[in-house]
């Protein structure tokens, strides 16, 4: 029973079935992406074990198709298992195990990074100084005590939970938190604008501006906006209705209302919006997550300028200035599209602009302990393909040279084809 | 005899590509060969007039010839010929023919520039949709070319639509994906019609009697203008006609300066190098600071004397002009135009594509009498072909400075390339005439694609400023297409197997093996090349913003053809599949290289999502659905095989390997 489990996780079959799925499974992962987004369509099929099928509104759903970690993995063994069994070290094999090593180097690899890497940015203007990025693509809620001099008490809870609804209570939070509405995306809709089910709220900016929800976004430089209206609650005793949202903290320059509603509304959108409890004051905001950083960067100059005469960028680049006390460094570094600053185990890329406001910089902040992994696996793989394909090469040669006679060469074609061995053996792998 | 076809055949079109070296022959005393070879900024990069109308005309018509219906005398022989054989239509009069002329883009760009009411009659639009061609009030279903003549009395119509059309897509990123076929007609007309608009008023305001007297009229202007105009400032008193004369000048060139097409103007000495302006801006600088461009003077005085039908005036006019480019070190740009417009005239990959074609049905016609000479006359056509291929591919690098694939149309330049390369060596190690045809007809069909790419606008645009880095573009992309162009390889000549298996009795065993192995040796070719140039892209994404691997679509597509050549290699080492098997699955392969070349692109979203092309959807279809054909045919049993079925009886290879075993 054991010996027929071996080898069916060390044959050939089993690579080549395996590898049909994963052609399938990166064919409909790309086509779904067209209408679940990338970020979307990578976790439900290339990042899960299995892809479900949900009837429209069922509570249930079953797997239909393995997904990418599951067809990864299985690959993986088949690999590690099939090599284990058959490994002999000899010259005809080394191109061959070269390839499959750094393959397995390459889906380790990939594993660690999926699990290790956290990706963020810094969107700033010149002059403006970060230190710390923001998740592109989770947000939070965060309710800040500001009322210590020297330093500020943040609680923040996740965007799932707000998803939710609900209360929410916090063992540092002398209130409660009540969901009183929650749009995954949402847009600004101005105070002129009304529909039932937007949200106002009572307290803060909410008062003077509403929302209302949008479908959600998919394609890969577009976000949902999330925008939740919260109740405070004390014993019972509702504090006030505030409006978080992500428009205000991550895009509170870009506001389609027109210039009125710009002065009108000023400042006050991207003033923090606070109240007082128990003599703490307290401010609420929906935002990106953040990771906080033993240093800092101030930026200096963005530039991004366009080929003459027309609305193609040319480049993209971002002077920042680095200070890192604890370290000693203070220095200036010019970031560039294909040329980014690689500090304390981060990599700062230039990724662009805000869309809505070309003078603000995106860097894109990576940490991902396994980056180094891909190149030790190309490395591996494209020796050993060169060493298969040069053997390969040199013995047809040779085969070539000795069965094609200078005669054969003149003679009517029908026939005249050598007949040659075939070039390559059957290999047991 | 024999023994001289190669040469004399390779001879023949080597004449034929040498011929266009030397620059056309004007018909008449007009140089309009060196106006075309002036240089302007337009895109964002230094072309020569030639280059703006050639690909002006390409995005229009299609075409970047204008045929020209002219009655015309026929004298001597070629009356007696159009008489006898009747191939031109007979003029009202009954006296003259009416043949067809033809207008070089140059020469279309000039009269467009300078004699609008020439340039109206010129048959250059395009309307395909038979509503389209219903709403012009033309016949349905008959292809029409219009001139704008022809359509003023829709004018009103078309720009209504079009309006109604991007009113309703505003605020729509997607909006221009989700058009119908009527509505992608009608807004590509609107386009052209507006770019022809343009380019009528890019070299002087559109029918400007006399361009060079209107600029001296208006120097003289300037200065009592701007007196009368800081006056009445001032509030004091001021000349009422000085005021007015300035003011409708300012009218026609504010106007001037949104609609002129290139930047034509070049920077004076201590401006920036790229800072080339179009007429219209340069004159209301002029207005300001009170001094008119020298090289607008130039200009103005080549766009009079054309208007004005005077050859010599014209001519030296040009030579001013060049003279002023040069002495105001302008010689690098005046070079770089040279250049492009000699590349422009000799017309390398439609040079190529023809040499091609003659290959390719010599090639054909080696396979019916097998006559050795015929195939070394196609292998040395192929040669002549490859040549001025890979001229025309390192001239366009050495004009944009930048290794040889940077859009698609390059990319399909260069699959076609390296495919005849691939298609050379195997004929020199097979014979046979399969790598032969395989090569001369993927030089051929790439080089129709790069064609029909090339509609869509300038083929040497600028790269945007996440692809500007030519280490990456060395090296990824040339290495990924080159794995494509050894796919399609591969693919040919699984279909060559399944054709001349299936249809005919000429697929010898021998033949069988032999493609069996050449398709093999191009998978394993096609494996190494793919996976390193996509494992390179990992990299230089990595490198670029931090992600080795984002799924993006055209990784994944890169990925699939990665994924199916290992499977086609494993399945063959674990002898899963024989002959057929292995020939259908490299058809297959056809499909997963096109769905990668180009199905991705037309998804219209991640990184690599340029040049969304629908209009080439339906032929990507219609190649996938013959590709499927084809997979069907290979893995029909043996028994309804032309060439296998008296397989076992014929030939004795068949005794120790069976040809019909599993696929």
């Amino acid at each position: 029973m054991i010996n027929r489990v071996i080898s069916f996780f060390c044959s050939l079959r089993l690579t080549v079935a395996l590898l049909s799925l994963a052609l399938l499974l990166v064919f409909i992962g790309t086509l779904a992406q067209v209408k679940l987004g990338l970020y979307t369509a990578q976790s439900e099929y290339f990042r899960s074990l299995f892809i479900f099928w949900q009837p429209k509104g069922a509570s249930w759903k079953i797997p239909v198709f393995p997904g990418g970690w599951l067809l990864g993995g299985l690959l993986l063994i088949n690999l590690i298992a099939a090599h284990a069994k058959r490994f002999q070290l000899t010259k005809k094999k080394a191109g061959i195990f070269l390839i499959h090593g750094g393959l397995i180097l390459l889906l380790l690899g990939q594993f660690l990074t999926e699990l290790f890497q956290v990706e963020s940015n810094i969107r700033f203007a010149e002059g403006e100084t970060r230190n710390y990025s923001e998740d592109s693509r989770h947000n939070e809620l965060a309710v800040i005590d500001v009322s210590s001099p020297d330093h500020d008490e943040v609680v923040s809870i996740p965007e799932t939970l707000l998803a939710k609804g609900g209360e929410i209570h916090h063992p540092k939070l002398p209130f409660a938190i009540r969901v009183k509405n929650f749009f995954q995306n949402s847009e600004p809709a101005g105070p002129m604008i009304f529909a039932a089910n937007n949200i106002k709220a009572t307290e803060g900016i909410g008062k003077r501006l509403q929302f209302s929800p949008a479908p959600l976004v998919a394609t890969m430089d577009d976000e949902n906006k999330p925008t939740a209206l919260l109740e405070i609650v004390s014993d019972k005793r509702p504090i006030g209705d505030w409006t978080v949202s992500l428009w205000l903290t991550k895009f509170p320059w870009n506001f389609s209302l027109g210039r009125k509603m710009g002065t009108l509304l000023g400042s006050a959108l991207t003033e923090p919006q606070s109240f007082e409890f128990n003599g703490h004051t307290y401010q609420i905001a929906l935002r990106p997550i953040r990771y906080y950083k033993p240093y800092q960067v101030t930026l200096l100059e963005f530039r991004h300028d366009l080929y003459a005469g027309t609305l193609t960028p040319k480049n993209f680049s971002s002077k920042i200035h680095l200070s890192d006390r604890a370290h000693g460094e203070e220095r200036d570094v010019l970031i560039k599209m294909n040329d980014p600053l690689r500090y304390a185990g981060e990599t700062f890329f230039q990724a662009g602009f805000d869309k809505f406001n070309d003078k603000i910089t995106v860097l894109q902040v990576v940490k991902n302990p396994a980056a180094i992994t891909p190149y030790l696996a190309c490395t591996l793989v494209g020796a050993g393909l060169l060493t298969q394909f040069l053997m390969h090469l040199v013995s047809f040669g040779k085969k070539q040279k000795s069965k094609v006679s200078p005669a054969a060469k003149r003679s009517s074609p029908g026939k005249k084809i050598p007949v040659a061995a075939v070039a390559h053996e059957r290999r047991s792998l | 005899m024999k023994k001289w076809l190669p040469g004399i055949l390779a001879a023949i079109f080597l004449a034929w590509i040498l011929s266009a070296v030397r620059a056309p022959k004007s018909k008449d005393t007009f140089d309009r060969a060196e106006f075309g070879r002036l240089p302007v900024l337009l895109g964002g990069r230094i072309q020569p007039f030639d280059s703006v109308a050639r690909n002006a005309l390409l995005s229009m018509s299609g075409k970047s010839i204008v045929r020209v219906k002219e009655p015309q005398k026929l004298s001597g022989a070629k009356g007696v010929f159009a008489s006898l054989t009747g191939i031109y239509d007979k003029a009202p009069d009954d006296k003259w023919w009416v043949t067809t002329n033809k207008l070089s883009p140059t020469e279309w760009l000039l009269e467009a520039m300078t004699r609008p009411d020439d340039a109206d009659t010129r048959k250059i639009f395009r309307a395909q949709h038979p509503d389209l061609e219903n709403l012009l009030g033309a016949e349905k279903g008959k292809l029409e070319y219009y001139s704008f003549n022809d359509l003023t009395n829709h004018l009103e119509e078309v720009e209504q639509q079009a309006r109604r059309l991007a009113e309703s897509e505003k605020g729509r990123e997607d909006g221009a994906k989700t058009r119908t076929p009527f509505q992608k007609d009608l807004m590509h007309l609107y386009d052209s019609m507006i770019l022809y608009h343009r380019i009528k008023n890019s070299l002087e305001p559109e029918g400007s009697p006399d361009f060079a007297r209107e600029l001296g009229v208006f120097q003289e202007r300037i200065a009592p203008g701007l007196v009368a105009l800081q006056a009445s400032e001032a509030g004091e008193k001021f000349d009422e006609t000085d005021l007015q004369m300035m003011a409708s000048f300012f009218k026609r060139y504010q106007k001037l300066a949104s609609y002129a097409y290139p930047l034509a103007v070049p920077p004076l000495s201590g401006e920036r190098r790229d800072g080339w302006k179009n007429i219209g801006t340069v004159l209301m600088e002029s207005m300001r600071a009170n001094e008119i461009h020298p090289a607008l003077k130039s200009l103005a005085r080549v766009a009079t004397a054309y208007a004005k039908n005077d050859a010599a005036e014209f001519n030296r006019g040009v030579a001013e002009y060049r003279g002023w480019l040069q002495s105001n070190t302008l010689s690098r740009e005046l070079k770089k135009a040279r250049q492009e417009f000699f590349f422009n005239q000799i017309e390398p990959f439609y040079k190529a594509m023809v040499i091609y074609v003659a290959a390719l049905l010599l090639g054909c016609l080696y396979w019916i009498n097998l006559n050795e000479w015929i195939r070394r006359s196609a292998f040395a056509l192929i040669l002549v072909a490859f040549s001025i291929h890979t001229i025309g591919l390192v001239f366009r690098m050495y004009l944009e400075g930048r290794p040889p694939v940077t859009n698609l149309y390059s990319s399909a330049i260069f699959i076609g390339w390296g495919a005849v390369i691939l298609g050379m060596i195997l004929e020199r190690i097979f014979k046979g005439g399969i790598g032969l045809v395989a090569a001369a007809f993927i030089g051929f069909v790439t080089q129709i694609i790069a064609h029909h790419l090339s509609l869509s606008g300038d083929t040497m645009e600028m790269l945007q400023a996440v692809l500007d880095t030519n280490i990456w573009l060395a090296t990824h992309v040339v290495v990924i297409t080159t794995g494509y162009a050894s796919m399609f390889i591969a693919g040919l000549l699984a279909i060559i197997y399944i054709l001349r298996g299936f249809l005919t009795r000429t697929l010898s065993p021998e033949t069988a093996k032999a493609l069996t192995r050449m398709v093999y040796g191009i998978i394993c070719f096609a494996t190494l090349f793919s996976f390193v140039g996509t494992i390179l892209g990992g990299i230089w994404a990595d490198q670029s913003w931090g992600r080795f691997w984002g799924w993006d679509p055209k990784e994944n597509g890169a990925l699939l053809i990665v994924i199916w050549c290992a499977i086609t290699l494993h399945a063959r080492w674990g002898g899963l599949v024989k002959e057929r098997g292995l020939m259908a699955m490299a058809v297959v392969g056809n499909v997963i290289t096109s769905f990668s070349w180009f199905g991705v692109n037309m998804l219209g979203i991640g990184l690599h999502s340029y040049g969304f092309m629908d209009k080439a959807f339906p032929w990507l279809m219609a190649f996938i659905a013959s590709q499927l054909i084809l997979i069907l045919l290979a893995i029909t049993p043996a028994r309804f095989w032309a060439s296998f079925k008296n397989e076992r009886v014929s030939s004795p290879l068949s005794k120790t390997k069976p040809l019909e075993a599993g696929v």
